[in-house]
């Protein structure tokens, strides 16, 4: 996975509340079964008229968002359907940041296993933020001391559980860091629930197995 | 998994997430072990193939199971798809799981269906599980008071790997649900009536768990309706404390524990409950007398109402986003403020999906449909939820009643509920649907959906608009 540290750049914004995962990611691209190369599909009806045609009034069909790594998005951005096809096509893009006053849950937990960096501020500093977006101002996000620096001086701070950010950091990958860590607490783990609940140990055969 | 008295009452979620840790990685994280996965072939081709690229075997082959549901076709099932991408979706899960070991159910087997009502039926899902699969709507096995919820490809292989998660603990929600519901009235207006209440986002962190009489009174079918769209609120889980009616739906089910094993799971199982005055993060009322059919007219699923309602003006919201919000959805949607819910005519009716695909929910459809048709230019159709459903049904004469009204009887699958397969609607088409997302695109490209309950989804067949099923009953 691809390290998180610091990212300097003039954030791009999605404000609408409630997009969800078919809106980023509709559903008729769900049968390609590639996880590299969705960035064309993403927001695929926004983005493109019946014909196919550029819609010209979609932020990323626009000069500034041609190229979008910071995204500020509106409330509950990511809800709906746990498609991680909704972050593999925001990566393609480029993305490698979004700021939301909330996101849907599935959605923000795929994005850190990618080595995105969802994180949610306050309403009044999401706002300023996604002005900064329009006046095509830079921020800084700075994972390390968990804070995004506006170009006027000010100092927007937000939280990410420490493991998380330090898999982000780094760019660990949770299989292997369980892998390396975890064996042996999973196989106690295993023992003692084969003892306290047998039955969810048991091997029931089904007709046809 | 000890049933030890607890030092401090504790809700059911407090008590599955505490029978799960392996160990807190600080910060409200813990590393959690995970009992049971279910796949399906839209999310788990990539978690495959990760184990494939990095060496990796599955740590519990037996304890995943796995069936194609989201681009199955729903009729000419003797034929191969017709579909190149789905035909090799669906066969790569076959692949996938003969070369990892893991049970599957082919589109041949008796047994196959949507995933969240396959688990249930076959005793997978039990109560004091941790159960998971790359599915929003795997809040639906919560039902049986269970850990149960949706997760992304990347943590379906870290499953597949090691058998656990690094979660977040949610805070708790109770959403408690008193009085007798009316006639007309079901679980999914019970649903659709607390979404609008909580909004898109009102649960986001939360687990639910639904309390109160008008719950402990539903059937398993009707809680797992329930269960299933907490995620359209926002809640990654819902759940309801096991009871004589879990148990009375679990015994002898193929997988279930049998015998002596039974009594001792059933015994651990009523543990599970909340304690008396075990405390919640955030409390939630709602009177199940009161509450008239539910019907959505927006594109997000608590843009909706009372079936006796009108369509609302963004003019008399404050907030400019909900503002915006109700502007887009009345603009995709087609309607104007103050337009009557039930003057809205509908083409097309759509009775199925992992949220009332089950038998009870056909059987509440067939009764409003009975000796009556579906209104003349409405193309209607049922889509049940598993082979098992789809054959109880036939016993009991229902895909008769369907089809003498006018409506189509087809295989198991997802269907019109995500439109992967080859059942879509077209741009502008309206529909009647049981299913649970009404997002722009979900039921086809610009088609426009209005969620409801199965018998209002029936009444609205035969009037050919949205209707009230109680003038039906």
């Amino acid at each position: 996975m691809q390290p998180f540290t610091r990212l300097t750049a003039v954030p791009v914004a999605l404000p609408d509340a409630d997009i969800d995962t078919d809106i980023i990611f509709p559903a008729r691209f769900l049968l390609i079964t590639a996880k590299q190369g969705l960035g064309r599909y993403a927001f695929f009806e926004r983005r493109y008229d019946a014909a196919g045609a550029e819609r010209p009034d979609f932020v990323l069909n626009q000069p500034a968002g041609r190229t979008p790594s910071i995204l500020v998005v509106g409330e509950n951005f990511g809800c709906g359907s746990s498609r991680e096809q909704a972050v593999w096509t925001l990566a393609d893009l480029g993305v490698r940041c979004l700021i939301a006053p909330r996101f849907g849950e599935i959605f923000q937990a795929n994005c850190f296993k990618n080595g995105l960096l969802a994180v949610t501020v306050g309403t009044e500093a999401w706002r300023r933020l996604a002005h900064d977006a329009e006046a095509g101002r830079e921020i800084e996000v700075d994972l390390d001391r968990q804070m995004v620096h506006r170009a006027e001086g000010e100092v927007i701070v937000f939280r990410t559980p420490a493991a998380t950010r330090d898999a982000l950091l780094n760019g660990w990958d949770d299989i292997e860091m369980i892998l390396r860590h975890d064996c042996d607490e999973i196989d106690r783990f295993e023992q003692r629930q084969r003892l306290a609940a047998p039955w969810l140990y048991t091997q029931t055969p089904l007709d046809g197995d | 998994m000890s049933v030890a008295v607890a030092a401090h009452p504790r809700t059911l979620y407090e008590k599955l997430w505490s029978a799960h840790v392996l160990r807190d990685l600080g910060d409200g994280l813990a590393l959690i072990y995970v009992d049971r996965q279910l796949i399906h072939e839209v999310s788990s081709p990539q978690a495959f193939e990760g184990l494939r690229a990095r060496g990796r075997r599955v740590r519990r082959p037996e304890a995943q199971l796995a069936v194609a549901d989201h681009a199955v076709p729903t009729r000419d099932r003797d034929q191969p798809i017709a579909d190149p991408l789905a035909r090799d979706q669906v066969a790569l899960l076959a692949r996938n799981a003969e070369a990892f070991g893991i049970r599957h159910l082919g589109l041949e087997d008796a047994r196959q269906g949507i995933v969240h009502v396959i688990g249930p039926e076959l005793g997978f899902t039990q109560p004091g599980m941790t159960l998971v699969c790359g599915d929003s709507h795997t809040s639906t096995h919560g039902a049986f008071g269970a850990l149960a919820f949706g997760i992304g490809s990347s943590e379906c292989e870290t499953v597949l790997a090691t058998q656990t998660l690094r979660q977040r603990k949610a805070r708790t929600l109770a959403v408690d649900i008193s009085g007798r519901l009316p006639a007309g009235v079901g679980a999914k207006d019970v649903i659709l009536a607390v979404i609008a209440e909580l909004g898109a986002s009102g649960a986001v962190g939360c687990a639910i768990e639904y309390v109160g009489e008008a719950v402990r009174a539903l059937s398993m079918e009707g809680r797992m309706t329930l269960c299933n769209m907490s995620i359209e609120a926002g809640g990654r889980m819902g759940m309801i404390a096991p009871d004589e009616t879990t148990f009375a739906y679990l015994k002898d089910r193929p997988l279930a524990p049998k015998g002596e094993m039974w009594d001792r799971a059933v015994a651990y199982w009523r543990t599970l409950a909340s304690d008396a005055d075990a405390a919640y993060d955030r409390k939630v009322f709602l009177d199940a007398s009161e509450l008239a059919p539910q019907v959505t007219w927006g594109a997000s699923p608590d843009q909706g109402g009372a079936v006796t309602g009108r369509v609302p003006s963004p003019d008399h919201e404050e907030s400019p986003v909900e503002q915006a919000k109700i502007r887009r959805a009345l603009d995709y949607m087609g309607l104007t403020p103050g337009q009557r819910l039930q003057d809205i005519p509908i083409d097309a009716v759509f009775i199925g999906s992992c949220t009332n695909g089950r038998i009870e929910d056909l059987r509440a459809a067939s009764a409003v449909l009975r000796g009556r048709k579906v209104a003349d230019g409405v193309a209607a159709m049922v889509v049940p939820g598993s082979g098992p459903v789809k054959r109880q049904a036939e016993a009991e004469g229902l895909d008769r009643i369907f089809l003498d009204a006018g409506f189509e009887w087809r295989e198991p699958g997802c269907s019109l509920c995500v439109a992967m397969n080859n059942d879509r609607l077209t741009a502008g088409q309206r529909c009647a649907s049981t299913s649970n997302r009404n997002f722009e695109g979900r039921q086809g490209l610009g088609a426009r959906t209005h969620l409801m309950s199965p018998m209002s989804a029936a009444a609205s067949a035969v009037a050919g608009r949205l209707a009230d099923v109680r003038d039906y009953l």
